[in-house]
C-alpha cells in the first residue's frame, strides 16, 4: 500500500497553523476561518481516502491487516536504539486519523458561527489547525518517543485553548490546572519510556509489541520490588494515559477545563485528545497483556471500572451542563479504559479491544454532538446553568432533535450507535471478570438517568424568563450537529469487529441478546427516573437528595478530590518541603553561584593585561608558548 | 596525464577561471559601471559553488602531491558555501567601496585566490603541497585586513597580521623539517609508515602545530585574533573566523588522524591542555568586549577550544562531530558576523551597547541575531546545540569526562555573554536606539541563507549520519 500522501494529513493543518499564526493580524476573520475549514476539509478527504484503501483495497494480505510504516532515524544513540519520526499504519492508526478528521472538521465549522466577532478568532482557528496536527503527529507516531513528542504538543495546544479566554481568571486558573495536571502524568511516562528504552533496548512500537520479540518474551529477566522492570514501565506509562484520559486520580483537570470555548471541549476535551490515553494502551496492548500475565492491564481494568463509576455518580449531582458532559466524558473514559483491561488476545477473546476502539468511535461522534448542542443552547440563552434554561424545545428545534439523539445513543439504546459498542464492552466484562461487568451495568444506568436528566432539564419544562428569545444556531452551527447526529445514528452499524482486533484478522460478533436485554432495560429506567424527576417542574429531585444526604453532598462537592489537592500540595508540599529548599536554593545554591560568577569576572579582569597591542608580546608568547609544549612533551611527559 | 585527471582539480580549476575572468573585466569594465562588477562575481562563484557539488571520485595527481576524496570534496564545498554566504553579505558594502573608492575588483581576486590556497591546503598530499597553499591562503588576507586604506586601524591590524603569520610559518616549516629529518620524506603516505615517536619528532609535531594553532587561533598563539579582527573589514573578521579557521581544522584533523597518528599520545595530552585552556582565556575575555567585533573575535577563540573535544579522539566519531560543528558554526558565526557588518554599514555603529533596544526598531535583524548567539551558546533546538552535544557525546565516549565536564563550565560562562547581547537587544529601553532601516537584497539574501542553515542543520538529521559516512576513512 503507497502511504507516502499520508504525510500530507498532519502537514496541512500545521501549514494552517503557521499561515495564520505568522500573519495572525493581516488576515481578515472571514478569510482566516476559511483557510481553517478548507485546510481541514483537505486533510479529511485525505484520511477518509486513507481508511478506504487500508480497510477496503489493499491493507489485508490473506486475511491480516499489515502494518505499515515509513519512518527515518532522528537521533541515533545505539543499533537498535533510535529515536525515529515516521509514520504507521494500522487499523487504529487509520481508525484515529478518521475519528480526529471528522470531528475536527465538524469542530472548525462549527466554530466560524459560534466564534463569530470573537476578537481572536483568526487566533482560535490556528490553534484549532496546531491541536489537530499534534493529535494527527500523536496517532501516527511509530515509536515511544514521538507519540511522547506530540502528547506534549496537544498538552501544550490544550493549554492554549483551554485558557483561551485569557482575560478571565478562571480560564486561565484552568488552563495551568490542565496543564500541570497532565504534565506531572507525563513524568510518569517519560519515566516509563525511559526504563522502556534501557530494558528493551528499543522505543519503537512494531518491535516492542511482537509477542515473538525479546521484549515480551524476556519480561521477567529484571524485577524490581517483586515486579518486572517492564511491568513498571507499562505502569508508568499508564499513569501517563491516566493524565490524558482523566481517569481517578488525575481527573480533576478535565471538569475545569470546560472554562475553555465549546467548540475546544467538543473537540479536544470529549472526542480527541482525551482519548489518547486509550489510544496509548491500546498502543501497546501486546504487551500490557503478555508481560507479567497482564498484571498492568488488570490495574488498567480497575483504574477504568472505578473512574467510570465514580465520574457517573458526579455527572448526577452537577447543576453546569458542561461539567455534566465532562464527567459522562471521564465516566465513558473509563468505560473504554475497561473494555482494554477485561481484554483477551486472539480471535474472540479480544472482544474487549474492539469494544474499546468501537466505543471510542462512537463516542467521539455522539460526545462530540452533544457538547456541540451544548454549545448551541449556550449561545442561545447566555449561560451554562440548568437552572437558566427550560422549555427550550420549541424554540431549538434542530438542536432538541439531535441533543436527543445523541442522549438516547450514550444511553445505550437501540439502534443508536452507543448502544452496540457499549453491549460489547458489557459482552466483554462478562465473560471475563463479572464483578467489573456489574460495575459496568450499574454504570450504565446512572449514565441513561444524568444524560435525561440534563435533556429534560434543558429542553422540557417551563420557559425560564428568558432577555432576548432564544432563537435557533444558525446553519453553520446546525449543520456540524446534523452530521454528526447522523453519524451517532448509523455509526453502531459498522462491522468493528471485521476492521479492527487485537490480532488484526477479524472475527464475527454476534449480538448476545440477554445481556443486550438487561442492559437496555437498565438504560430505560435510568430514563423513566430522569423523566419522571425532571421532565415537569416537580420537588421530587431534591426530596430524594434530602434523602441521601451527606452523601449527595460529597458528590455534588467531587468527593472532596480538589480538596485534598490543595490540602497536600499547599499545606504540605509548599510549606514543608518546599520553602526549605527553596531557602537553601537561595542561600546556598545562588550564594554558591554567585560567588563563581564574580570570581570570573575578577579573572576577566585581571588577566585583561595579556592583551597588550603589541606584535612583539604576541610573537613573545608565541614562542614562549611552544617551547613549553615542546619542553612538556619531551622531557616532562615521556612515557 | 590526461584531461580526466584534471578535472579532479575541478574547484582549484574553476576557481582560477573565475579569477582570470575578474582580473579582464575589471580592465574591460568601464569606470562608471564598475560596481557592476559586484554581480559578476557574486553570479560566477555561485555557478562555482554549484558545480562544486558534482560528485567527484577518489584519487590523487600529480605522484600523490595532491589528492581528493569524498571527505575533502565536502570540506571544499563547505567552505564554498560559507564564502557564498560571506560574498552576499558584503555585496553591498563593496558596491559602496567601488563607487566612492573606485576600487573592489582587488577584493574579489585577493579573496579566490585566499581560498585557492585552502583548497591546496586540503588537498595536499604532501607538506610541500600544505605549505604552499597555506602561505597562499594567508598573504592576500593580509592584504585584505588593510583593505581600508584610509582608516588606521585597518592598516595595523594588515601588519599585526602579516607579522604574526610570518612567524607562524616560519615555526611551522622549521617543524615540517624536523619531520623531514626524522623520516626522510615528505610524502603523508610514506611518512606515516615510518614515523616514531622520538625527541626530534614530537619537536616538529610541536611546531608544525604551532602554525596551524596560529591559524585556528588557540591558546597561547591567538593574540593577533582580536586586535586584527576589529581592524580588518568586517567581512575580512568574518572569512578568518569562519573560512579560515574551518580550513585549518579540517587540515589538521586530516594531518594528526592520518599523518601523525602513531604520535596520538603526544598529541591528544597536548590538545587536552590547549583545549582546556582556550576555552577558558577566550571565553573570559569575551566577557569583558564592548566592541562586537572583538566580542566575536574571543568568542570564536573559546569555540575552537571546543572544536578541540572532537580532534582528541582521534577517530571517525571524532571527525562526524568536528565536521558537523564546523559546519554549524560556519552558519552561526556568519549570521551574527552578517548582522554587525549590516548595521556597521548603515550606522557606522559596532558597540554592544549601541544594540540596546535594537528589537524595537529592528526586530527581524535581532531576531537573526539572537538566533546566532542561541547557536553558538548551544541552546535547543537550534543546529549549535547539537554541535555541541554530539562533540561532547564524542569526547564522554572516550572517557574525557573531566575535559567534558570543563567544557560544559565554558558554555556555561559563554551562555552569560551572549546573553548579555540579546539582552542589550531585546530587554534594555533606550531613546536613541538605531533607527529603523531595510539592508539591501544581497544582505537579506546572505542571512536568510544562514537563518534556514541553523534551522534546518538541527532538524535535518540525515546530514549528519552522510557526515558520519564520509568520517569512515579516518576510522
Amino acid at each position: 500500500m503507497n502511504i507516502s500522501y499520508i504525510i500530507l494529513i498532519p502537514i496541512i493543518p500545521l501549514a494552517v497553523f503557521l499561515l495564520l499564526g505568522i500573519f495572525n493580524q493581516k488576515i481578515k476573520p472571514a478569510i482566516s476561518g476559511y483557510v481553517g475549514v478548507f485546510g481541514l476539509l483537505a486533510s479529511a478527504v485525505l484520511s477518509l481516502y486513507a481508511a478506504y484503501q487500508y480497510f477496503f483495497v489493499d491493507g489485508k494480505v490473506d486475511g491480516v491487516y499489515q502494518i505499515f510504516v515509513d519512518k527515518t532515524v532522528w537521533m541515533n544513540f545505539t543499533e537498535t536504539l533510535h529515536i525515529d519520526m515516521g509514520i504507521m499504519i494500522d487499523p487504529i492508526s487509520v481508525m484515529m486519523l478518521v475519528v480526529v478528521s471528522v470531528v475536527s472538521l465538524m469542530v472548525h465549522i462549527y466554530s466560524r458561527g459560534y466564534m463569530k466577532g470573537d476578537e481572536g478568532y483568526t487566533k482560535f482557528f490556528a490553534f484549532l489547525s496546531l491541536f489537530t496536527f499534534s493529535m494527527y503527529g500523536l496517532v501516527l507516531a511509530t515509536n515511544l518517543f514521538q507519540i511522547y513528542i506530540f502528547w506534549e504538543l496537544v498538552g501544550v495546544s490544550s493549554y492554549l485553548l483551554i485558557g483561551y479566554y485569557y482575560t478571565k481568571p478562571s480560564a486561565v486558573a484552568a488552563a495551568k490546572k490542565a496543564f500541570i495536571v497532565t504534565r506531572f502524568a507525563d513524568l510518569g511516562f517519560l519515566i516509563g519510556i525511559l526504563i522502556m528504552g534501557y530494558y528493551t533496548g528499543t522505543f519503537d512500537f512494531e518491535t516492542l509489541n511482537n509477542p515473538e520479540g525479546s521484549a515480551i518474551l524476556n519480561w521477567a529477566s529484571t524485577s524490581f520490588m517483586g515486579l518486572s522492570v517492564i511491568t513498571w514501565a507499562l505502569l508508568l506509562i499508564f499513569i501517563g494515559g491516566a493524565g490524558k484520559s482523566a481517569m481517578l486520580p488525575f481527573h480533576i483537570w478535565l471538569p475545569d477545563a470546560m472554562e475553555g470555548p465549546t467548540p475546544v471541549s467538543a473537540l479536544i476535551h470529549a472526542a480527541t485528545m482525551v482519548v489518547a490515553g486509550i489510544f496509548l494502551v491500546a498502543r501497546l496492548f501486546p504487551m500490557f497483556y503478555f508481560v507479567e500475565h497482564g498484571f498492568a492491564l488488570n490495574i488498567v481494568a480497575y483504574v477504568g471500572a472505578i473512574s467510570a463509576l465514580f465520574a457517573a455518580i458526579i455527572a448526577i449531582t452537577q447543576t453546569d451542563i458542561k461539567r455534566v458532559l465532562a464527567f459522562s466524558t471521564m465516566s465513558q473514559l473509563g468505560y473504554m479504559m475497561m473494555a482494554l483491561g477485561v481484554s483477551g488476545y486472539d480471535g474472540h477473546e479480544g472482544v474487549g479491544y474492539m469494544a474499546s476502539m468501537f466505543h471510542l468511535f462512537t463516542h467521539a461522534m455522539f460526545k462530540a454532538l452533544l457538547f456541540l448542542g451544548a454549545g448551541s443552547v449556550i449561545h442561545a440563552v447566555h449561560s451554562n446553568y440548568l437552572k437558566d434554561m427550560g422549555g427550550l424545545r420549541k424554540y431549538m428545534p434542530i438542536t432538541n432533535i439531535t441533543f436527543l439523539i445523541a442522549a438516547l445513543a450514550i444511553a445505550g439504546m437501540p439502534p443508536f450507535a452507543g448502544f452496540w459498542s457499549k453491549d460489547e464492552i458489557l459482552v466483554a466484562a462478562f465473560e471475563h471478570h463479572k464483578l467489573i461487568y456489574y460495575i459496568g451495568i450499574f454504570v450504565a444506568g446512572l449514565t441513561a438517568f444524568y444524560i435525561f436528566r440534563i435533556y429534560f432539564g434543558i429542553f422540557w419544562g417551563k420557559d425560564k424568563s428568558y432577555e432576548h428569545k432564544p432563537k435557533e444556531s444558525p446553519l453553520s452551527m446546525t449543520f456540524p450537529l446534523l452530521v454528526l447526529a447522523a453519524m451517532s445514528i448509523v455509526g453502531g452499524f459498522i462491522p468493528f469487529s471485521e476492521f479492527i482486533t487485537v490480532d488484526k484478522a477479524g472475527f464475527e460478533a454476534h449480538l448476545n441478546y440477554p445481556l443486550a436485554t438487561i442492559a437496555v432495560s437498565v438504560g430505560l429506567v435510568g430514563i423513566i427516573l430522569a423523566g419522571v424527576f425532571y421532565k415537569k417542574e416537580n420537588n421530587l429531585a431534591d426530596k430524594w437528595a434530602n434523602i441521601f444526604g451527606p452523601f449527595y453532598k460529597w458528590a455534588s462537592d467531587k468527593f472532596y478530590f480538589d480538596e485534598i489537592y490543595l490540602f497536600i500540595t499547599k499545606k504540605i508540599l509548599f510549606k514543608r518541603v518546599s520553602e526549605p529548599i527553596a531557602k537553601f536554593d537561595r542561600k546556598v545554591v545562588d550564594g554558591t553561584m554567585v560567588g563563581i560568577g564574580n570570581k570570573t569576572v575578577q579573572a576577566s579582569e585581571k588577566i585583561k593585561g595579556m592583551q597588550s597591542g603589541k606584535v612583539q608580546d604576541y610573537a613573545f608568547a608565541f614562542v614562549g608558548g611552544t617551547v613549553v609544549l615542546a619542553i612538556v612533551f619531551i622531557y616532562l611527559w615521556t612515557n | 596525464m590526461n584531461i580526466d585527471s584534471f578535472l579532479l582539480m575541478r574547484h582549484e580549476i574553476i576557481l582560477l577561471v573565475v579569477i582570470l575572468l575578474l582580473i579582464v573585466a575589471e580592465v574591460s569594465i568601464s569606470p562608471r559601471k564598475k560596481n557592476s562588477i559586484v554581480h559578476l562575481a557574486i553570479f560566477l562563484f555561485g555557478i562555482h559553488t554549484i558545480a562544486g557539488f558534482l560528485t567527484i571520485e577518489e584519487s590523487s595527481l600529480f605522484g600523490g602531491m595532491f589528492r581528493t576524496n569524498g571527505m575533502i570534496h565536502f570540506f571544499k564545498n563547505v567552505l564554498n558555501i560559507g564564502v557564498l554566504v560571506l560574498l552576499l553579505q558584503s555585496g553591498d558594502w563593496l558596491q559602496e567601496k567601488i563607487v566612492q573608492e573606485n576600487k573592489g575588483t582587488e577584493f574579489f581576486i585577493l579573496l579566490f585566490s585566499s581560498l585557492l590556497g585552502m583548497y591546496f591546503m586540503i588537498s595536499a598530499g604532501d607538506f610541500l603541497m600544505f605549505y604552499l597553499g597555506l602561505e597562499l591562503s594567508v598573504l592576500p588576507v593580509a592584504a585584505l585586513a588593510a583593505y581600508e586604506t584610509a582608516k588606521r586601524k585597518s592598516s595595523e591590524a594588515g601588519i599585526k597580521l602579516i607579522l604574526s603569520s610570518a612567524l607562524a610559518s616560519g615555526v611551522s616549516l622549521f617543524g615540517i623539517s624536523m619531520l623531514y629529518a626524522t623520516t626522510g620524506s615528505i610524502y603523508f603516505a610514506d611518512i606515516i609508515e615510518v614515523i616514531t615517536a622520538s625527541n626530534l619528532s614530537i619537536l616538529g609535531l610541536v611546531l608544525f602545530f604551532a602554525g596551524l594553532g596560529f591559524k585556528i587561533s588557540l591558546v597561547p598563539f591567538h593574540f593577533w585574533t582580536a586586535d586584527v579582527y576589529e581592524g580588518a573589514p568586517i567581512s575580512i573578521a568574518s572569512y578568518l573566523s569562519v573560512i579560515s579557521k574551518g580550513a585549518a581544522v579540517f587540515i589538521l584533523m586530516i594531518i594528526l588522524f592520518t599523518v601523525l597518528k602513531p604520535l596520538m599520545h603526544i598529541w591528544e595530552n597536548m590538545l587536552y591542555g590547549i583545549a582546556i585552556a582556550t576555552m577558558f582565556i577566550g571565553n573570559l575575555f569575551a566577557l569583558r568586549q564592548q566592541n562586537m567585533k572583538r566580542f566575536l573575535a574571543f568568542s570564536s577563540i573559546a569555540q575552537a577550544g571546543f572544536i578541540l573535544l572532537g580532534l582528541i579522539i582521534g577517530n571517525q566519531l571524532g571527525t562526524a562531530t568536528v565536521v558537523y560543528f564546523v559546519l554549524v558554526y560556519v552558519f552561526s558565526n556568519l549570521a551574527a558576523f552578517g548582522v554587525v557588518q549590516a548595521i556597521s554599514l548603515k550606522t557606522g555603529k559596532e558597540n554592544i551597547s549601541d544594540y540596546e533596544g535594537l528589537y524595537r526598531t529592528n526586530p527581524k535583524l535581532s531576531l537573526v541575531m539572537m538566533l546566532a548567539l542561541f547557536s553558538l551558546a548551544g541552546i535547543p533546538p537550534v543546529a549549535g546545540f547539537f554541535g555541541k552535544f554530539f562533540l561532547f557525546i564524542a569526547a564522554a565516549s572516550e572517557g574525557y569526562y573531566l575535559l567534558v565536564f570543563i567544557a560544559v563550565v565554558n558554555v556555561t560562562i559563554a551562555l552569560y555573554y551572549y546573553l548579555l547581547v540579546v539582552r542589550a537587544m531585546f530587554l534594555r529601553k533606550t531613546d536613541n536606539a538605531i533607527p529603523f532601516f531595510k539592508s539591501k537584497i544581497y544582505m537579506r539574501l546572505g542571512l536568510i541563507i544562514t537563518v534556514i542553515g541553523i534551522l534546518a542543520l538541527g532538524i535535518y538529521s540525515p546530514l549528519y549520519e552522510y557526515i558520519y559516512e564520509l568520517s569512515a576513512i579516518f576510522n
